[in-house]
């Protein structure tokens, strides 16, 4: 065991993973992550907590990791390198392990002009490779970056990533998932998937690879609710996802689109669950996390393994 | 070459309201060449200025000048008998050269009259992109000779992040992304297999352009 946490060991058991999704609140009320965090509790193994997400200003994730774990439930906490440099990472990674946390995803960050603080400066010292690559050093060698100092104490983390197999050049998305993987990827979550054609395209170049057997993927999938909100994803957050026009068809067409977007998810988990190297689902609530349960639930994946 | 824009004139009226003679400065170099402070825009700018101050019954006289390198002490200091007839100067030359009549010209205000933008190329008349951010470390035999910190928003060494998409970069739908240009030239070589090498953190503290201003000192040339 690399980190001894649930996810882990679901994982390493061969068990189909479910993780799900927490936004922190834009502020600090607790009561919001108390709120989030009962809606959630019993369907998932481990829960992300997203680290500004969309360069927006949120509680931070390692605090709200932090409250998760007293709540009994237990976070992967997300950690762009955006907003922090090498000391600033390091020395998180150090408080976030002595509060108890043991999942760690790490991501590039959406861009701070996209979001609410657009004229700060970002800091990008590290790439999200280069990150996973420092957790890696901290946990396997007891050092930090550079190699000479070492760390007081253990790093235990189970150590994850992103990948968006409908960002482009597709050709690349593979290659890069290589390079995670090379560096000491322990799991990776994937965007969220619609287009499950270009899904299959991609796993097929990640097995060519045998990538599926270095790492355990969770494949992303995230209800659709309204035409709406379908809209607002397709000028928006357009470039990240890819969404079909037969999937939005369902959601136009049907009088209960919210229940239909978790329909769809649930389709979704079933033919994910065959493929090749999927080794558990990721369920991004988009700031619905009330719709989470429900999807396990539907997807006949109650109750969650207790594992030792 | 070093890319620069005109600043708005009401900011460099602004600058110059206590004034009543000055020299304008152009620059016989990169500016001249991205038509931001050459000869042709010191001309243009100082009939403007002249213009404005006369509007509002406040004259104002404005002497030109355009060294051919603003940066090099040499030309700057041509400038100094015309300096002493004057109250400030505005210079339209990159941040670079005003700096250079900064530290030539201690007794005179001097006052930057485009905002110095990149190093970049021009891609088409009238056109031009950041190509280097004079990291200090260059990278671009890794990748194929398309640079991802001047080019990529996040600087990002080891691909593309998740927001490329067509070819584009999600926060501005204009620019190129870089990864995708990286990408295809490699592909264009033959090459793809390099994209497989991690590239290190880079050491922006030591050997880059993190540890305040850089010096080069080249013992065979100094007198």
């Amino acid at each position: 065991m690399k980190a001894g946490s649930n996810l882990e060991k679901v994982l390493e058991k061969g068990m189909f993973a479910v993780t799900g999704e927490l936004s922190p609140p834009k502020g600090n009320d607790v009561s919001v992550i108390k709120r989030k965090a009962g809606l959630l509790k019993g369907y998932v193994d481990a829960i992300n907590v997203t680290d500004n997400q969309t360069a927006v200003v949120r509680m931070s994730s390692i605090a709200t990791s932090s409250l998760l774990i007293q709540m009994g439930l237990e976070p992967v906490m997300q950690m762009t390198t955006r907003d922090r440099n090498r000391i600033a990472i390091q020395s998180d990674i150090l408080g976030a392990t002595a509060l108890g946390i043991k999942n760690m995803l790490c991501l590039t960050g959406d861009h701070h002009t996209l979001g609410n603080q657009v004229d700060s400066k970002n800091v990008h010292d590290l790439d999200s490779i280069q990150l996973i690559d420092c957790v890696r050093t901290m946990r396997d060698q007891g050092t930090l970056l550079g190699g000479e100092e070492k760390v007081e104490g253990e790093i235990k983390l189970f150590i994850g990533a992103g990948e968006n197999p409908f960002a482009d050049p597709f050709e690349f998305r593979a290659i890069r998932l290589g390079k995670k993987v090379a560096v000491g990827v322990d799991f990776i979550q994937t965007q969220c998937i619609y287009d499950m054609n270009r899904f299959k395209e991609w796993m097929k170049m990640v097995q060519d690879r045998g990538l599926h057997e270095k790492c355990h993927i969770l494949a992303g999938i995230s209800p659709l609710s309204s035409g709406q909100i379908i809209l607002q994803l397709k000028e928006k957050i357009l470039p990240k996802v890819i969404i079909p026009d037969a999937l939005i068809d369902r959601i136009k067409k049907s009088q209960k689109p919210d229940e239909e977007g978790v329909r769809i998810c649930v389709e979704q988990i079933k033919e994910l669950k065959e493929m090749k190297g999927i080794h558990g689902i990721h369920i991004m609530g988009m700031d619905q996390e009330e719709k989470i349960g429900q999807i396990v639930d539907s997807a006949g994946l109650l109750p969650r393994p207790k594992v030792e | 070459m070093i890319k620069a824009e005109q600043k708005p004139i009401d900011e460099i009226l602004r600058y110059l309201d206590p004034y009543n003679k000055i020299l304008l400065s152009g620059c016989g170099a990169c500016v001249t060449v991205c038509h931001a402070g050459g000869e042709k825009e010191v001309g243009l700018l100082a009939s403007a200025l002249r213009m404005e101050r006369r509007k509002i019954g406040k004259r104002m006289e404005v002497l030109e000048a355009t060294p051919p390198r603003q940066c090099e002490p040499e030309f700057a200091l041509e400038l100094a008998e015309t300096i002493e007839k004057v109250e400030a100067v505005v210079s339209i030359a990159c941040g670079v050269g005003i700096q250079t009549l900064t530290r030539y010209f201690q007794n005179i205000p001097v006052f930057p009259g485009v905002n110095t933008t990149f190093m970049g190329e021009t891609v088409m008349h009238g056109v031009w992109e950041e190509r280097c951010q004079a990291c200090g470390n260059c990278i671009l035999e890794k990748t194929g000779g398309i640079c991802p910190i001047a080019r990529c928003a996040k600087q990002l060494l080891n691909g593309p992040c998740g927001g490329s998409s067509k070819g584009k970069c999600e926060i501005e739908q204009e620019t190129d992304c870089a990864w995708q240009l990286i990408y295809d030239r490699l592909k264009g070589l033959g090459q793809l297999y390099r994209l497989e090498e991690i590239i290190p953190a880079k050491r922006w503290g030591m050997e880059s352009r993190d540890r305040g201003p850089r010096r080069i000192v080249r013992e065979d040339l100094k007198v």
